[in-house]
């Protein structure tokens, strides 16, 4: 038993890890700042919450399991937020578009479907 | 597995400092900050496990409130110029 919680733990976590790395190395190849966002996002969502289930997975059921299940709880309820915020704030700003972005805009309008 | 989670976690933080330096506006930089501070929450609660001390969960707790309204703060600060003051016009 004990040994199948340190296997799920362990999978938990790196996998939790990995998606933390992609993420931040998504922040830093992806063209612009809309783009960005969606790489920011995995880490908050599925990195953090994988990595807190596998220390729930070493915890156990007690205390240390609910203060990571309210850490959880909040991260998933602040990261959200905090991001509506910032692309709120940037949109207002009026960030630039990258060209790779508005291809894909401009495939979606129909405008230019086929030449690329 | 603790170790190599926290090793994980600061190639993560690192490659978001990168970022924070590199981003061209100041919303890249805030995107990376708030990514930054997310995974100090995630740090403090793996290395509590590897030192076999969750009780430190309770300052990853409240890092990760205090990283919530720092953010808020920050952009409110980048939105109106500054943070006290609810008569001036938004910028943008």
């Amino acid at each position: 038993m004990t040994a199948l919680l340190d296997v799920l733990s362990w999978i938990a976590l790196m996998s939790g890890v990995a998606f933390c790395v992609l993420g931040a190395a998504g922040l830093l190849r992806m063209p612009d700042f809309w783009a960005r966002t969606h790489a920011a996002g995995l880490t908050d969502t599925l990195g953090a919450g994988l990595i807190l289930v596998g220390l729930m997975f070493q915890a156990g059921i007690g205390l240390v399991t609910i203060k990571l299940l309210m850490i959880l709880g909040f991260l998933y309820v602040a990261s959200p937020t905090a991001g509506h915020a910032l692309f709120r704030a940037a949109h207002a700003h009026g960030v630039a578009f990258s060209e790779a972005t508005l291809g894909i805009r401009k495939w979606e309008d129909g405008s230019d479907r086929g030449s690329d | 597995m603790f170790s190599a989670a926290m090793l994980g976690i600061l190639v993560t933080m690192f490659l978001a400092l990168i970022a924070a330096v590199r981003g061209p506006t100041v919303f890249d930089r805030i995107l990376a900050i708030n990514l930054f501070g997310t995974k100090t929450v995630l740090l403090i609660a793996v290395s509590g496990f590897l030192m076999g001390r969750p009780e430190w969960l309770d300052l990853a707790l409240v890092y990760a409130l205090v990283n919530f309204v720092a953010m808020i703060a920050v952009l409110k600060f980048v939105r109106f110029g500054n943070l006290a003051r609810d008569d001036v016009e938004p910028r943008g």
